[in-house]
């Protein structure tokens, strides 16, 4: 039985030309009292030394969580709601697998707690019918999360995608990314 | 006297800046908040609206307020961590006393308050009344505000009352006076949201007010173009249209082409500038010989940006021009806001929808806490403090005889120069940091090594007060009660989420208790904050900032009043001008000339490089807060000189190498960060820092003639690499400085 108000209507959506590098998301997000203030998100520049430009990085949710995939330990499991969850604290064996095959780059091992841990789309917020934190504070909008009904309305000139193209291998995510109109993947060279 | 009683390093060691960081679980209680207190974030002039979590008498986290219109939930790093200054191990919970040879030591209330009036009396007998002065700050709320500046004329009675906004946006306050009347930002925000055009000069908002950039943005989304005036790439410029790659200095240039490209073109509302304007042709005359050519020359930008930035703006049909800091400080800051100005009266695009102008006030209550009496020049409602008819008005407020109200006093950086003259012997100050935020700094710090007397309010003990005789232990933004205006001009309600700590009092009853030791305790009582925004209220009746018809109870009913509001039954006044009678004396809004000058001080063989100064997204003025929270000084932990990699090969600088860069004032070392982001011509280095890491070290003193803003955005440098790679910034303690 489901006891949970996930609003199976939003979605969360990354636009990267918006992001300010402000970090807001990443300390926003260590406060979370799960996340031991480590962050689950990431902000980076791209090369600082030609552009002022940074990434953001959120665990994309793959509808195929090769995370989940790989894990000796069944520790990483997908709810029905499609979230892939962090490792359970007691199977966990902190072996790096998902570290090394998700092709994002999300999973973090913290040495200190021999523990895999990453973005759980703030399942703590997001089940009780709240945004997640990073997208709730994010003040230039790289980060948004409502539905595609606003999406589509607040930003004509971008498309949502959803599908990674990585080589021969194909990944679709819960989470979007806001691509110039018109475009349905993203090809990773 | 006011040297340190002990060495900085002891005092850093007792008081900080040390960092606090969360608990990893988060502090006890946050899961089971006492109270949920929905007020706004401390620190810049947006304001955002901002939940704080309270357990037995403590902030202990912070929850996103999505209902509050401006930012609906929307941080910045800095508001994020805001909630940790209350249970900070810095903070002052008691009064303290300088004893020298120790340093600061417990006090009681009572001898800090006795000492103090026995040396404002025992000054002011000896030197005079003006001999005594004020140095405020806009953190405070409007009824602090209010406050400092009844209490400097009435219970202290001396002329000499300034405050740190002098730094902040005084010169765009000059300006929208001259050519509106009136000195706010036309229109809020939600009016950039349809704008054809958007001008963004010499303002970093993503770093220094990053919830404004999703305004900025949804324009974009609407097909808005932008332009950014910089001399750096900063993270709005990345994606702009234009950006044009300003040199420092050379800003009213740059508008007076613009001008006369749009007259010689005929991109002009004629209609608006017959019709509700006055002097256009002196204005044009100032700029005829003002060509693109001419302008590429002194302002290196290519001459087809400039033309493709006035092409874009002359055709607009709606349009928004924003400016902050880097146009205003400058020794001609009016000038170049001025300049800004009639770019947007010559297209007459304001007092419209989407048609809107305005700069965007740095502090958190830069606008209301510029409008209501702790500027040396003022009195409340943004009234004139040499005008015989305000004086009138608020005398009878106060209740006070006209002829015993001081009149116009002396500018903030002019008060720490009468100090270093021996003119003015003592000060009290309060929200204000001037060793580390006012330019020249080992100049201030001589001048407060003269003080004979110092008092200073506050809940940290920043670096000016480490010369202080006395530190009373003031309050925090959430322990008290009030209201602050923010940049758009919209009053919002301050609330007091806890008591001060330990033996700490509220700003508000240190004052009045001073006051009435003072011996005016008849004019200084009231029975809580909103006693003193009511008298506020009236005193600002009739002003050109009017609140007369704003109520606590109105603001939180509608999260928010947008002055001028002058009754009851009045809805506010989000957009200023839709009547098209401005406040000026003919009713007209005016052009004023705004021709090129040079800046107050230019390269030459000596100090061949151009210096510019300005912030970094995780810190927020001179720090007193923002370098004691660990994660926000985590992210950016020291000042960087940013350097273009075609200036770095000529002196053979190493990423990370350590600099010396030596101007006529001072010199400081600094890690060089080699980044093409910023003009090849020019070095910035972000301010917030003290003592060596202090970039206020090197900045000129210069003032812009009518607003008095120092020139923090130009003057010239020495590079000198020491040919030693700094160690990693983390290690450098920059924080604390000394």
């Amino acid at each position: 039985m489901n006891y949970t108000s996930f609003n199976t209507n939003e979605e969360f959506f990354v636009d990267m030309q918006r992001c300010i590098g402000c970090k807001a998301c990443e300390l926003a997000c260590a406060e979370c009292e799960t996340n031991g203030q480590d962050s689950l998100i990431h902000v980076n520049y791209v090369d600082r030394a030609s552009s002022i430009q940074t990434t953001v990085q959120v665990c994309m949710h793959c509808e195929d969580p090769v995370c989940a995939n790989v894990c000796p330990a069944d520790a990483i499991s997908k709810d029905e709601f499609g979230v892939v969850h962090t490792a359970n604290t007691e199977r966990c064996i902190g072996c790096s697998n998902c570290v090394m095959a998700c092709p994002f780059g999300v999973p973090k091992k913290i040495e200190e707690y021999d523990l895999m841990m990453k973005c759980t789309m703030c399942y703590d917020r997001t089940s009780v019918g709240k945004k997640p934190m990073c997208a709730t504070v994010c003040p230039s909008g790289a980060l948004f999360y409502g539905t595609k009904a606003e999406i589509a309305e607040m930003r004509p000139n971008s498309s949502p995608v959803n599908t990674f193209v990585f080589g021969k291998e194909i990944v679709n995510t819960k989470v979007n990314i806001m691509m110039p109109k018109g475009s349905t993947e993203l090809i990773i060279y | 006297m006011a040297k340190l009683p002990v060495s900085a390093e002891k005092i850093v060691e007792d008081f900080g800046p040390h960092l606090n960081y969360s608990p990893k679980e988060g502090y006890d209680g946050r899961d089971e908040p006492d109270e949920v207190v929905k007020t706004h974030c401390c620190f810049c002039g947006m304001q955002c609206g901002i939940q704080l979590l309270v357990k037995s008498n403590k902030v202990v986290g912070f929850e996103p307020w999505m209902e509050f219109p401006f930012n609906e939930g929307r941080l910045c790093p800095k508001g994020v961590q805001r909630y940790l200054q209350n249970n900070h191990p810095d903070r002052l919970i008691q009064p303290l006393k300088r004893v020298e040879g120790k340093g600061f030591e417990p006090t009681s209330w009572d001898e800090a308050m006795d000492k103090t009036v026995s040396e404002i009396k025992r000054i002011q007998e000896k030197y005079g009344k003006d001999s005594f002065s004020v140095l405020s700050g806009v953190s405070l709320t409007n009824e602090k505000s209010y406050l400092m500046g009844k209490f400097a004329r009435v219970a202290l009675k001396t002329k000499n009352l300034d405050y740190n906004g002098r730094l902040c946006m005084v010169s765009a306050g000059a300006g929208n006076k001259k050519a509106f009347g009136l000195d706010r930002a036309s229109n809020n925000y939600s009016d950039l949201e349809y704008a054809e055009v958007i001008i963004v000069a010499g303002a970093n908002i993503s770093e220094t007010f990053p919830t404004l950039t999703h305004w900025i943005w949804k324009a974009r989304d609407r097909g808005a173009k932008i332009i950014v005036i910089d001399p750096r790439m900063i993270p709005l410029a990345r994606t702009a249209d234009v950006h044009l790659d300003i040199r420092p200095g050379t800003d009213s240039a740059l508008y007076g082409a613009m001008l006369k490209y749009l007259v010689d073109h005929d991109m002009l509302d004629h209609d608006f500038i017959d019709n509700y304007t006055s002097g256009f042709q002196e204005t044009l005359d100032a700029v005829k010989d003002y060509t693109l050519e001419w302008a590429e020359e002194i302002t290196g930008i290519k001459k087809e940006k400039i033309q493709e930035a006035a092409e874009l703006w002359g055709k607009a049909k709606t349009s928004f021009l924003l400016h902050a800091r880097g146009i205003e400080h400058h020794s001609k800051g009016v000038d170049n806001v001025l300049g800004c100005i009639n770019l947007v009266l010559a297209t007459g695009r304001i007092g419209r929808p989407y048609c809107g102008y305005g700069t965007i006030t740095g502090q958190g209550n830069g606008q209301g806490g510029r409008e209501h009496g702790h500027k040396c020049d003022q009195l409340p409602g943004n009234r004139d403090i040499e005008n015989p008819e305000h004086r009138k008005y608020i005398a009878s407020v106060w209740g006070i005889n006209e002829k015993d109200m001081p009149g116009k006093g002396l500018t903030a950086y002019e008060i720490i120069e009468a100090i270093h003259r021996g003119e003015i012997k003592g000060l009290l100050s309060i929200c204000f940091n001037p060793l580390v935020s006012l330019p020249n700094s080992n100049y201030v710090r001589e001048a407060l090594e003269k003080l004979e007397f110092y008092v200073c309010i506050d809940f940290f003990l920043n670096e000016t007060a480490r010369h202080a005789d006395v530190v009373l232990a003031g309050s925090l933004q959430e322990e008290e009660e009030g209201t602050t205006t923010s940049a758009e001009g919209r009053v919002i309600r301050i609330r007091q989420a806890i008591t001060p700590p330990g033996d700490a009092r509220t700003d508000t009853s240190i004052i009045l208790e001073l006051a009435k030791r003072l011996g005016a305790e008849d004019k200084f009582t009231y029975a809580d904050s909103e006693a003193i925004f009511n008298e506020l209220r009236v005193a600002s009746k009739g002003g050109t900032a009017d609140y007369n018809g704003i109520t606590y109870k109105k603001i939180e009913e509608n999260m928010g009043i947008f002055w001028p509001c002058p009754t009851e039954d009045h809805p506010g006044t989000p957009r200023l001008w839709e009547d098209k009678k401005f406040k000026t004396p003919d009713g007209k809004a005016h052009f004023n000339p705004a021709p090129y000058k040079l800046p107050g001080e230019i390269t030459d063989a000596e100090y061949p490089v151009i210096l510019t100064t300005g912030r970094v997204v995780s810190q927020y003025l001179s720090g007193t807060q923002t370098r004691r929270i660990g994660k926000l000084v985590d992210q950016y932990p020291e000042p960087l000189l940013e350097i273009h990699p075609k200036l770095a090969n000529q002196y053979d600088i190493k990423q990370g190498e350590l600099i010396r860069v030596t101007t006529r004032r001072g010199e400081g070392i600094f890690p060089a960060n080699i980044v093409e982001t910023i003009r090849e011509d020019t070095v910035f280095l972000p301010y917030h820092w003290s003592g060596k890491k202090s970039a206020n070290q090197l900045t000129p003193g210069t003032l812009d003639p009518i607003s008095k803003i120092p020139e923090f955005k130009v003057c010239a440098c020495q590079l000198e690499p020491l040919n030693e790679i700094a160690p990693p910034s983390k290690e450098s303690k920059a924080y604390a400085s000394v």
